[in-house]
């Protein structure tokens, strides 16, 4: 039947939460077919600081319990790495850090508090500026690049498709259901859909007349020359995030991020400005010993948040085949247990490990439409296009 | 029907932390070669604020990781010397003082490692943007017109051994020389015989350096037979038909090459083999416009050939896709005239100097076009040639005389079997069947070959010399390895910091008190990481402007 170009589930957007629920359908033994606009994890999932220490969240658990086994459960390496240290340089530093310990703690997991001394023979290149930081026996990281790779390739060793360069240009409802995708390389059948679109993802929703609040941004990032492995690689502070990389590369993001209209589906642009100074001051404040390392690379991505910064990962009441899922700019970490979760949403109606209540989209059914202009995340250019509540849809 | 929109912004975004320039000039020049220089007496001279900025002298560290040029460490010491060097690179470039003469705020020592401009994703700019370096500290200046002239870089290719001291390359070799006076080479074998190749060797002997050959794929001679010729009296063997097979020596330095012949099918010729005793090997294949700049501000590219790679697009003034940005000299394309004829980059200068000079309104465009008119018209040359078919016959002689197992990226030690297998690195020390199965053929199955992806799979370029040795022998390569045309191979992307800086020199000394202020955790929305069991409640406090729009209050 080579006319019929469906599947059972079509995913639409190739980044690392489309990737995981389809690697968890297709291992299943799901028929599942991934559309990616551009190549797999190129955008934001493959971008980030690699940071694998969310607890906080509904997923928080399978998390933990998940990363240490991805390298074996995928067949490739996804370079990740346990533990985490966050390093203080001020009171309020101190109290951020011992508050993500404490969360960490609230769950059952371990950790110790560090005093300047230690965190030196722990981190040699942090200073005498370093007040004191926390030691997570929970929590890790791992090399985004590699892993949105391996997503990739483990999906399709079980059978599962991935069509790259392919844009979604529409979809198509019929009887409360969305029965198929339309792309610039023509129409797939679907039973389910799922749209994990990153950015784009609000733009899905309008097509379907629901209200999915959503404003993009873009952030930045700093790599730089490898220096010899420091035997843990997850630290971070002074308002970075990031980690040491098994090469040897700081690699490092946060700062003032630029709150951008993303109006249509083609691949924003995601350049650097001069933040990658300040992000530069910012690690060297970190890591006195590394002050006269070079910086050899830097980059932006985009991401988008949702109203409270959380993610959206639920499966809609109508069209009813179809699962929205947004990480709200946190979605690395969390992939394996949120592929998870959404593969039980497709396959059982809803995630039989997590409670995803906190996550719903219900709570957003009275957020107004100017939210943005409200909140103040507005680009400093041309006024927010796109969405709006209610009047997305055209049928 | 609703109340006024309430507009402030996010303490936490970018708004109104706006990097502020240092200083803003009408045009800044980046380059102070034959093609820069004209560029900024022609726009001085026009009344116009010009600032040209030259990185060198470049100071040693950054030259011993073959930053800009493939300086392969044959370095003299004296190169530490930096009024010395200052002095030299002034003495070696007379036009430098009809520079200071016009006007021209003349910077050396200064590279250019950023070009920052607004744009769909980026708003917060109230100009574009260059970020500037020396040794100690960076800076950022606002331009209205940008001329970039910065150059072109050697193309370099792999053997066994290119990894020891003395493997370099000529464009190094030529500031080593000519600006620097600071070449630490008894003895080399030039690889290529093109203009390059023998305007290497000419120059080398020159400066007191014995040549032990020249070494060429080609059947006969590639650059002028005369001057080839007029070598070989010199004593300069020329081996053509001949690749090189291995660079041999201790601890790490360069002590002789083994070259080899070609035979008709351009394999190994059986006993062919000769060692050739030298320090230094100078690769000479070809030169590629240095692009990297007018990538980050915003210019179109293509692919030609002719002109050594991806050149920007322009029209006759001189101008890229961006209007505020030109380009001029070897940046602007590269064929063997541009080496033989300074002229010809000269013209292009003056021609992006006059052009900048109109736009900003300096002068007249009857004037603009009577100052043109003077300029003298472009000599008569021939056609320039396509390189890459020629480059590719490098390669595929390198590859069969000296295999698989050689290092494409020497930063990260990525073979050429490692990259067309797209193995993850070494260090991870990976195995397994599924990866095993997996190379440029699968990921040719699910859709055109991008380097930037393998990059990211396999390390190659991703190193401290920021693919300056390994960008265009990887496309090469991957080219060669899945038979598509090198111009279907999409240019990687070049990012900022375009020169490995150190972290204490980027540092800005002048960041505003909101920057350091607000900037307190990744991205910063209050709940964003708060437990799922404490719904709502904020990780960090709350600023007042800080708060969740989740419903219409």
């Amino acid at each position: 039947m080579s006319d019929r170009q469906g599947a059972a589930v079509v995913i639409i957007g190739g980044g690392v939460t489309g990737l995981s629920a389809g690697w968890w359908l297709a291992r299943a033994g799901v028929d599942v077919l991934v559309l990616e606009r551009g190549i797999v994890g190129w955008e934001a999932s493959g971008r980030n600081g690699g940071g694998a220490t969310h607890v906080y969240s509904p997923f928080g658990l399978e998390e933990q319990r998940l990363w240490p086994q991805m390298d074996e459960l995928l067949g490739y390496p996804t370079e990740y790495q346990p533990y985490r240290i966050g390093v203080a340089l001020t009171e309020p530093q101190l109290a951020l850090a011992r508050r993500w310990a404490e969360i960490g703690a609230t769950r059952g997991f371990r950790w110790e508090s560090l005093d300047s001394r230690q965190l030196k023979e722990l981190v040699p290149i942090v200073g005498d500026n370093a007040i004191g930081g926390t030691y997570l026996h929970f929590g890790g990281h791992a090399n985004p690049q590699r892993t949105v790779q391996a997503y990739a390739w483990a999906l399709q060793d079980h059978g599962g498709r991935i069509l790259q360069h392919t844009t979604v240009t529409g979809l198509t409802q019929r009887g409360g259901r969305v029965t198929a995708v339309e792309t610039t390389r023509g129409t797939f059948d679907a039973d389910t859909v799922v749209v994990a679109a990153g950015p784009q993802t609000g733009l899905f929703a309008d097509m379907l007349g629901v209200w999915l609040p959503l404003a993009p941004a873009r952030v930045e990032m700093i790599a730089t020359e490898p220096i010899p492995l420091m035997s843990c690689g997850g630290v971070a502070g002074n308002g970075l995030y990031g980690r040491q990389t098994l090469r040897g590369n700081l690699v490092y993001g946060g700062g003032p991020h630029e709150w951008i209209n993303v109006p249509d589906m083609a691949a924003p642009d995601h350049p650097n400005t001069p933040l990658v100074r300040n992000l530069a001051r910012r690690l060297a404040e970190l890591f006195p010993g590394a002050a006269h390392v070079r910086l050899i690379r830097a980059w932006g991505g985009i991401v988008e948040n949702t109203p409270d910064g959380l993610p959206v990962i639920d499966r809609l009441a109508s069209p009813g085949n179809v699962i929205l899922a947004t990480m709200s700019s946190v979605g690395f970490g969390l992939s394996p247990a949120v592929g998870r979760g959404v593969s039980e949403l497709v396959l059982h109606g809803r995630c039989q490990f997590a409670d995803l209540s906190a996550l719903s989209l219900g709570r957003f059914a009275e957020t107004p439409a100017d939210w943005r202009d409200r909140a103040g995340w507005v680009s400093a250019g041309a006024p927010v296009a796109g969405a709006a509540a209610g009047d997305g849809a055209d049928e | 029907m609703s109340e006024p929109v309430r507009r402030e912004s996010d303490p936490r975004s970018i708004a109104g932390k706006a990097p502020r320039p240092e200083r803003h000039v009408a045009v800044v020049v980046v380059g102070g070669g034959a093609a820069g220089v004209a560029a900024a007496v022609e726009a001085a001279e026009a009344g116009v604020e010009v600032l040209l900025v030259d990185e060198n002298p470049v100071d040693n560290d950054t030259m011993a990781m073959d930053v800009p040029l493939y300086f392969g460490q044959r370095m003299q010491p004296s190169v530490r010397n930096r009024a010395l060097m200052l002095e030299r690179v002034v003495e070696s470039n007379p036009a430098l003082a009809s520079a200071y003469e016009a006007g021209v705020d003349v910077q050396l020592g200064t590279c250019v490692w950023g070009a920052f401009v607004n744009g769909p994703t980026v708003q917060e700019l109230d100009a574009p943007l260059l970020g500037l370096a020396d040794e100690r500290r960076s800076w950022l200046v606002g331009y209205d017109r940008l001329i970039v002239a910065a150059g072109a870089r050697d193309v370099v290719l792999g053997f066994p051994g290119w990894e020891r001291a003395g493997v370099m390359a000529a464009n190094a070799a030529f500031s080593l020389l000519t600006r620097y006076r600071a070449l630490a080479a008894r003895r080399m074998v030039v690889v290529g015989s093109g203009s390059l190749g023998l305007r290497t060797a000419a120059l080398a002997l020159e400066h007191g350096v014995d040549v032990a050959a020249i070494v060429e794929i080609a059947p006969r001679v590639r650059g002028d037979a005369e001057r080839a010729r007029s070598l070989e009296r010199r004593g300069v063997p020329i081996l053509t038909s001949h690749t090189i097979r291995e660079a041999r020596g201790r601890v790490g330095e360069v002590e002789s090459v083994v070259v080899v012949r070609m035979d008709d099918a351009g394999m190994p010729a059986a006993g062919s083999d000769r060692e050739l005793a030298c320090d230094t090997v100078c690769q000479a294949v070809g030169l590629t416009p240095s692009v990297e700049l007018l990538a980050l501000a915003g210019a179109r590219l293509r692919f030609a050939s002719a002109l050594g790679g991806w050149v920007p697009e322009l029209d006759e003034a001189v101008r890229t896709s961006v209007a505020t940005v030109f380009a001029a000299g070897d940046c602007a394309g590269f064929h063997d005239a541009m080496l033989a004829d300074p002229a010809l980059a000269r013209r292009q200068g003056r021609l992006a100097g006059l052009a900048v000079a109109e736009s900003l309104g300096a002068l007249g465009r009857r004037d603009a076009e009577g100052r043109r008119a003077k300029l003298d018209p472009e000599p008569p040359m021939q056609p320039p040639r396509e390189v890459h078919g020629h480059w590719q016959a490098w390669l595929r002689s390198l590859i069969h005389a000296g295999g698989w197992e050689v290092n494409v990226c020497q930063c990260e030690e990525v073979t050429r079997r490692e990259l067309v297998e797209t193995r993850p690195p070494r260090y991870l020390a990976w195995q397994s069947p599924q990866m095993s199965a997996r190379g440029l053929g699968t990921l040719l199955r699910d859709g055109p070959i991008n380097q930037d992806q393998i990059k990211r799979l396999t390390r190659a370029g991703m190193g401290p010399c920021q693919s300056r040795r390994c960008r265009e022998q990887v496309a090469l390569l991957l080219a060669e390895a899945t038979t598509t045309p090198v111009e279907r191979i999409p240019l990687p992307t070049f990012r900022p910091p375009l020169r490995p800086l150190p972290l204490s020199v980027l540092w800005p000394g002048d960041e505003p008190p909101a920057m350091r202020g607000d900037w307190v955790s990744w991205f910063g929305i209050p709940t964003q990481f708060s437990p799922h069991w404490e719904a709502g409640m904020a990780m960090d406090e709350p600023t007042a402007h800080g708060r969740l729009i989740m419903s219409d209050e």
